[in-house]
């Protein structure tokens, strides 16, 4: 039973609840108090030690029902009684019926793997594929392309080999049970591929969605296919709530320190002294101000709607976020990222100001003249953009003055650095203003990047 | 004696819980027959008023044990949760026994000599005296073991988190001047949160984790039966209908067990012999606390009453 545990806890694994060594133990002991008699209060028992999160739970849950309604490998053996069997020979197909009852029973000097099949005892088979996968350790599968070698290294586990010469042998001397043979070897590998997919479905899942997160996260923004966009915004929504965890409590944080001394004594002198009253000392922190400017012109558009999903998201952890879009011209877009889900907001703005060539000098002007006076010392400017301004005036000294009135000036921007400078690209001549210039093409560099301005002002 | 009422089995768990009048589905029965027998905190999340802080409550009176409870906010720190040193006290007794100290120093011929004696007596300062035990110590400390019931855990900062995993593993807390502090009989401990925000895996790991979400239809039934007693069977399984099928709308702030409980008490009071259209709609505000909600439920009123009613025949 505690190999059966530990099964389950890999089976767990696999179904994404995280079980450390430390909650497996508290589940053993759990287990321990109740016992495995009572399925209902077992899963009860397992729930509440293994899984942290409602997700979890349900996911747990459902890796449970199929956990155990799987033969046990070393329970069935010994339960395959005859009982059994004879009703489920009843609700066999006449002709295998009739075949098997005609009395030629297995011949003798065969493997003992034909012997099964011949005798067509179900529940000894299943136990046996079951004993195998254990042999063959199915519940190390991972990945679906896996699923040729752990069918075969099963069949291997349960003596294939032999069988093969079996069949050889017979085709030679018995032609019409080898068929037999033939067709229950089929039916056995069939039974083997559903084992191992459910093993796959067991223990496989977590980490084929890890990979494809991985694959995912350090794929090019620009380049995401069509049927990938959902699932890389929800991948930068995780990324979202990644950074809201990490950043918008502390900010919250008590600020009260140590005791202060010296106001403590000056504020008790007209007591001689004799401190009945304490001061505190403060700790002084920034408030974070954002002025972010999203590219959303046609050759950046992909990029700049997760930019702004993540801008979304950072109005939530920064109070003083102010947003910006444009192409050829420049508006405010905080109070539509504010109000609006991320998929309305997203269609608004594309549809207000989105796809269009950009400009960078005009939008730079639209926004000198309209919010110039929003930036103060304590601003971080967040630019996101490919710099390309189709060979018009880039007005890089309205960039220069907009750097001068901020604390900092981070430009992203999602081309790689060799494509800067060249063509219509106008980074070089920017970036000599910019505090940060950092190329930003993938999930993963999109979060480093909005994590470090966050974090300047924890 | 409580440790023996304790360690009995899941049964006698629930039975002892309805003893308080708190009606307990299997999964809670378990969490805490569980957290008896391997000694470990209890982690309760679920929607606000479907009775986390009334599960706490229950098992301090079922048991005979005092509750402590440490209501979590946004900053509270240890000086609030855990303790803090009495500073006025202690300048106050510095102030006070300034002759004394003077009659202590005396002796010593030299500056140095004067401090390795200051050193002596330097401690008394920082013992337990100078310590105002919060909620926590205050647990620890209980001879007789508590129920420590920490609220809305959700509330407090991600620091305080880290300043608990201490007292939920080992119950025991480190305070720096005096050393380590563990508990006498180790506390009950039940924490809850309504996962405003998402809690540490640190913390998580050292808790069981219950969720109480909104109980099925025969449980609250029972729950009713249990706090409102003059409620007619009829009358309890038609309100108790009616807001199952008010919990399938979109709402705001969805109805839950103490609503469910209010709403019965007004019911009986207002001798309500069944539900219809009027009285329900009267006294729809107990049950839904936001004006859109109200709104947005009361077209549905007549509807809903009916399938309770098919609901009651039926079930």
């Amino acid at each position: 039973m505690r190999e059966n545990l530990h099964r389950f806890f890999r089976a767990a694994r696999g179904a994404g609840v995280h079980v450390s060594p430390a909650e497996s133990i508290d589940a053993m002991r759990a287990v321990k108090q109740v016992g495995f008699s009572d399925r209902a209060i077992l899963r009860d028992a397992l729930l509440l030690t293994l899984a942290k999160s409602q997700d979890e739970k349900l996911a747990l849950g459902d890796c449970f029902d199929l956990f155990f309604s799987q033969p046990e490998p070393r329970q069935d053996s010994p339960e395959a009684d005859n009982n059994d069997d004879a009703s489920q020979d009843a609700d066999r197909s006449p002709s295998s019926g009739a075949a098997s009852e005609s009395g030629e029973g297995p011949p003798e000097g065969l493997g003992p793997l034909a012997q099964m099949l011949l005798s067509q005892d179900r529940n000894a088979i299943a136990a046996a594929i079951a004993s195998a996968s254990g042999a063959a350790s199915l519940s190390d599968i991972r990945y679906s392309t896996q699923r040729g070698i752990f069918s075969s290294r099963i069949l291997d586990a349960m003596g294939l080999q032999r069988l093969r010469d079996d069949l050889d042998e017979l085709t030679a001397t018995n032609p019409s049970l080898a068929e037999r043979l033939r067709a229950a070897l089929d039916g056995l590998r069939q039974a083997v591929r559903d084992t191992v997919s459910q093993g796959l479905a067991l223990y496989a899942r977590e980490e084929a969605e890890n990979l494809r997160n991985e694959i995912l996260r350090n794929a090019p923004l620009a380049r995401i296919e069509r049927r990938q966009v959902a699932e890389m915004r929800a991948l930068i929504r995780q990324i979202a709530r990644r950074l809201r965890e990490r950043y918008s409590k502390p900010r919250k944080r008590q600020r009260r320190g140590h005791l202060d001394v010296r106001r403590t004594l000056r504020r008790n002198a007209a007591w001689g002294g004799v401190p009945f009253l304490t001061a505190w000392k403060r700790k002084h922190r920034d408030r974070p101000k954002i002025v972010a400017l999203c590219d959303v012109s046609g050759s950046v558009a992909q990029v700049s709607d997760f930019f702004l999903l993540l801008i979304h998201s950072l109005h939530e952890v920064v109070d003083d976020v102010r947003s910006f879009a444009f192409s050829s011209h420049l508006i405010e877009v905080s109070e539509i990222l504010e109000k609006k889900s991320p998929e309305e907001a997203m269609a608004e703005i594309m549809s207000k100001v989105g796809f269009g060539s950009s400009d960078y000098g005009s939008s730079l002007v639209d926004f000198e003249h309209d919010f110039m006076s929003t930036l103060t010392p304590q601003t971080t400017v967040i630019v996101l953009g490919d710099a390309r301004s189709n060979n018009l005036d880039p007005r890089a000294d309205i960039l220069r003055r907009v750097s001068e009135r901020s604390k900092r000036l981070v430009w992203l921007n999602p081309e790689g650095r060799l494509a800067w400078g060249f063509g219509d690209s106008e980074m070089p001549r920017y970036a000599t203003f910019c505090t940060v210039v950092r190329q930003c093409a993938t999930a993963q560099q999109l979060e480093r990047a909005v994590s470090d301005i966050v974090a300047i002002y924890q | 004696m409580a440790d023996q009422k304790a360690s009995a089995s899941i049964e006698a768990v629930e039975s002892g819980l309805a003893a308080q009048g708190y009606i307990a589905s299997r999964q809670i029965a378990t969490a805490v027959y569980l957290s008896q027998q391997i000694e470990k905190p209890i982690l309760v999340e679920g929607p606000a008023g479907v009775g986390k802080t009334e599960l706490a409550k229950a098992i301090a009176a079922w048991r005979g044990m005092k509750m402590i409870r440490l209501q979590c906010y946004e900053g509270l720190d240890e000086a609030k949760a855990l303790y803090e040193w009495k500073y006025a006290k202690q300048l106050l007794y510095t102030q006070i026994l300034k002759d004394k100290l003077g009659e202590v120093l005396g002796g010593a011929q030299t500056l140095h000599a004067a401090l390795d004696q200051l050193h002596d007596f330097g401690d008394v300062f920082f013992s337990k005296e100078f310590v105002e035990p919060r909620p926590l110590l205050q647990a620890l400390e209980q001879p007789g073991g508590c129920v420590l019931l920490i609220d809305e855990i959700d509330k407090s900062d991600a620091e305080f988190e880290s300043l608990l995993l201490e007292i939920l593993s080992d119950f025991q807390v480190t305070i720096p001047e005096l050393g380590t502090v563990s508990a006498i009989t180790p506390p009950t401990v039940i924490l809850t949160s309504n996962s405003e925000r998402d809690l540490g895996d640190a913390l998580k790991r050292r808790c069981l984790h219950l969720h109480i979400g909104f109980p099925e239809q025969r449980l609250e039934e029972r729950i009713v039966d249990s706090r409102v007693p003059g409620i007619s069977q009829a009358l309890r399984r038609q309100m108790v209908g009616f807001i199952h099928e008010i919990r399938s709308l979109d709402l705001k702030k969805l109805p839950s067990v103490s609503e469910t409980i209010d709403w019965a008490r007004v019911l009986v009071l207002l001798q309500a012999a069944e539900l219809d259209t009027e009285i329900v709609k009267d006294t729809l505000n107990v049950l839904l606390k936001y004006e859109a909600d109200i709104e947005a439920a009361s077209p549905q009123v007549t509807t809903f009453i009916a399938k309770a009613a098919r609901s009651n025949v039926f079930g």
